[in-house]
C-alpha cells in the first residue's frame, strides 16, 4: 500500500484521477462486504467530489493538504444531513443536523469522505461484535476479530477500502484494533482534538484520532483535524506543531524507557520478543534506553472501568425516546415509554455498562468507587508525570495477545475488559500514543508496539515512530 | 462485593432499564465479578490524594459574550419520534 501522504502529493501533481480512485475504492468495498467495516457507503456523493476536485485541478486551482485521499469516518462522528447510529438501533433514523469539527476540517481540507464505518455499540467494547449491524471481521483473518471499538476504521484502511480513517480512543479504541489489523493508529493528547459532534461515551477520556498505513499518514490527518475549537470548551489552546516537518527531525535526542509493569506475565511471547528486537535496534542506532517502574498500572483496569461506566450512563441519559431516535411504540404513558425504549433500543453491553456506572455513582457506593477510582487516576497521572520528567518516550506493547477469535471473549465481560490493559492507562493520564505495526505471528497475525508520550507531544511519538519504520522495520503491509 | 436480585432491580429503576428475570440473573452474576475485580483499588491509600475528574484541569474557559447562530427549528424537530407543532409529542405524563 502506498502512503497517503506520497498518494496527495502524486494527485497534486496530475498523476491520478480521484474519480477513478473513488471507482476503486467503492469495488473494494463492494468485494469485502463480507468484513462489515461500512454501515453506510456514500457513493455518489464521494463520486460528486472527486469529479469537483478534478475540475478544480484541471483548472490550476489550489488544493487542500487532503485533496486526492479517501476518507472512511467512524460512526460516532456526526456528518450534517447524514444518519448515524453508533451501531445502535436506540438511534434509528436518527439525521445529524450539523457536522462534527473533524468533519468540517476534512472537508475544507478536500477530502473525500467515502462511508461510516462500523463500531461497537456506542464505542463500548474491545472486538466491534457489539454491533447492531453485526459483527466486524479482521481483513488478515476473516475468524478473527478486528479489535474495538474502531473496528471498521481500522478495517477500512488495512483492506485498501480507504486511504485514511478517523476513529475514537476511549481505552484503546483507535490503538487496539490498530495493532489488530497491522495499521498505524494514534490517541492524541486530551485536549488537541475537538470533541465537538463525537457522540459521547466517557466524556473524559474521549478523544477522535486517525488511522493511516504510515506514521507520515497519520501525521498528515492529525495536523488537519488538531487544535482548539470555540465549540469544545475542553480543547487547550496550544499550537499545533507542523508534524511533517517534525518528521524530518532526527530523533535520537529523544530518550526512551521501557516500564517492567507491560512486560509480566499475560504478554504473548511473540509480541515480547518482536519488541524486545525492535529496543536491541534503537540501542545499537545509539538511543538511550532507560527501563523504568510504573507500579500502578495493575490498578489502571479497575479504575477505566469505573470512571468510564460512570461517565457512560450520565452521557447515555440521553437516550430517552423523545427528540430523537427510536421510541418503544404503544406505551401506555411517558415513565412505560422511557423503561421500554431503552430496553429495546440498547444491546447487551451498554446495558451492563449503563447498570456498572449507575451503581458506582448510586447512593452509599459513590465515595467507595466512583471518588476512590478518581483518586487512583490521579496516582496514575502523577505516576505518568514523573516518567516523563526522565524519559520522552515510553515503549510498551499495545495489546496482551493478537487478534483473539471471533466469540472467543463475548461470555466473559471481564476477560474482554482485560484486553485493554495496556491501553486504557493512556486515556487516564490524558496523555497520547501511537500505535505501530511492527511484524507478525509465526501464524502471520500483525504485531503492534505502543509509543507514548507526554501531554502535547505527539511530534515525539510521530518522529520516533517515522525513525522506526523507515530505518528499523521496513512496510510491514 | 455480591450484588442481590434486589439490588439489580434498583439500578435498573435508576437507569430506567427492565430485564427477564433471567437477565437479572445474569446481570448479578457479572456485577458481582466485576466489583470483586476492582476492589483490588482498595490495596491503595488514597486518604492525601484529590480525586481527578479532568486531565487538563483547566477552569472556567471563556469566550466572548457574542449572540452566534443556532440550529433551525426544523432540523431539530425533524428527528423527533412524535410531535406535534413545533412541539415534542409524548404519552401521558400523569395516568
Amino acid at each position: 500500500m502506498e502512503s497517503a501522504r506520497v498518494r496527495h502529493q502524486q494527485y497534486v501533481r496530475g498523476q491520478f484521477r480521484l474519480t477513478d480512485v473513488v471507482e476503486t475504492y467503492l469495488a473494494r468495498i463492494e468485494t469485502q462486504k463480507y468484513l462489515n467495516a461500512f454501515i453506510q457507503v456514500y457513493a455518489d456523493e464521494a463520486r460528486e467530489r472527486a469529479r469537483e476536485l478534478d475540475e478544480r485541478r484541471a483548472k490550476g486551482e489550489s488544493l487542500g493538504a487532503l485533496a486526492g485521499l479517501v476518507i472512511a469516518v467512524k460512526d460516532n462522528i456526526v456528518i450534517k444531513d447524514h444518519l448515524t447510529t453508533c451501531a445502535s438501533h436506540i438511534l434509528d433514523h436518527f439525521v445529524a443536523p450539523y457536522h462534527a469539527t473533524v468533519v468540517e476540517k476534512i472537508l475544507q481540507a478536500d477530502g473525500v469522505i467515502i462511508g461510516k464505518t462500523n463500531l461497537d455499540e456506542f464505542a463500548m467494547g474491545s472486538s466491534t461484535e457489539n454491533s447492531y449491524f453485526g459483527a466486524v471481521r479482521n481483513p488478515v483473518d476473516p475468524e478473527r476479530v478486528p479489535g474495538g471499538s474502531s473496528g471498521g476504521s481500522a478495517v477500512a484502511v488495512a483492506a485498501g477500502m480507504a486511504d485514511l480513517a478517523l476513529g475514537s480512543d476511549t481505552g484503546g479504541s483507535i490503538r487496539q484494533p490498530a495493532a489488530f489489523c497491522g495499521v498505524v493508529g494514534l490517541k492524541p493528547t486530551y485536549g488537541r482534538v475537538s470533541r465537538y459532534g463525537l457522540v459521547a461515551y466517557a466524556s473524559s477520556l474521549d478523544q477522535i484520532g486517525p488511522f493511516g498505513h504510515t506514521v507520515e499518514d497519520v501525521a498528515l490527518l492529525t495536523r488537519v483535524i488538531a487544535g482548539p475549537d470555540p465549540r469544545d470548551s475542553t480543547t487547550v489552546p496550544v499550537e499545533v506543531p507542523d508534524y511533517l516537518k517534525a518528521l524530518n527531525q532526527s530523533p535520537l535526542d529523544l530518550t526512551i524507557g521501557i516500564p517492567r509493569e507491560y512486560y509480566q506475565e499475560g504478554l504473548d511471547p511473540n509480541i515480547r520478543e518482536a519488541i524486545q528486537s525492535v529496543v536491541d535496534r534503537l540501542r545499537k542506532a545509539g538511543f538511550t534506553i532507560r527501563e523504568l517502574h510504573l507500579p500502578l498500572t495493575d490498578y489502571a483496569i479497575a479504575a477505566y472501568y469505573i470512571v468510564a461506566t460512570a461517565e457512560a450512563s450520565s452521557n447515555l441519559a440521553r437516550y430517552d425516546g423523545v427528540r430523537y431516535g427510536y421510541r418503544a411504540p404503544q406505551a401506555e404513558d411517558l415513565q412505560e415509554m422511557y423503561f421500554r425504549t431503552r430496553s429495546e433500543g440498547f444491546g447487551t453491553e451498554v446495558k451492563r455498562r449503563i447498570m456498572l456506572g449507575t451503581y458506582v455513582l448510586s447512593a452509599g457506593y459513590y465515595e467507595a468507587y466512583y471518588k476512590k477510582a478518581q483518586q487512583v487516576r490521579r496516582m496514575i497521572k502523577d505516576e505518568f508525570d514523573a516518567a516523563f520528567r526522565e524519559v520522552d518516550v515510553l515503549i510498551t506493547p499495545t495489546t496482551p495477545t493478537p487478534a483473539f477469535r471471533l466469540g472467543e471473549k463475548l461470555d466473559d465481560p471481564l476477560q474482554m475488559y482485560l484486553s485493554d490493559i495496556y491501553t486504557v492507562t493512556v486515556n487516564l493520564a490524558g496523555i497520547c500514543a501511537l500505535n505501530l505495526p511492527i511484524g507478525e505471528t509465526p501464524e502471520g497475525l500483525p504485531i503492534g508496539m505502543q509509543l507514548m508520550g507526554g501531554m502535547f507531544r505527539e511530534s515525539d511519538l510521530f518522529r520516533l515512530g517515522h525513525f522506526i519504520e523507515k530505518q528499523l522495520v521496513g512496510p510491514v503491509h | 462485593m455480591a450484588i442481590t436480585i434486589e439490588q439489580v432491580e434498583h439500578i435498573a429503576r435508576l437507569a430506567k432499564l427492565e430485564f427477564t428475570e433471567e437477565e437479572k440473573q445474569r446481570i448479578s452474576r457479572e456485577l458481582s465479578r466485576i466489583l470483586e475485580y476492582v476492589e483490588k483499588l482498595n490495596e491503595l491509600d488514597t486518604s492525601r490524594v484529590e480525586p481527578l475528574s479532568h486531565t487538563t484541569e483547566m477552569t472556567n474557559v471563556m469566550r466572548p459574550d457574542t449572540v452566534t447562530g443556532s440550529l433551525p427549528l426544523a432540523a431539530v424537530l425533524n428527528n423527533a419520534p412524535s410531535r406535534q407543532g413545533n412541539f415534542f409529542k409524548v404519552p401521558k405524563v400523569v395516568k
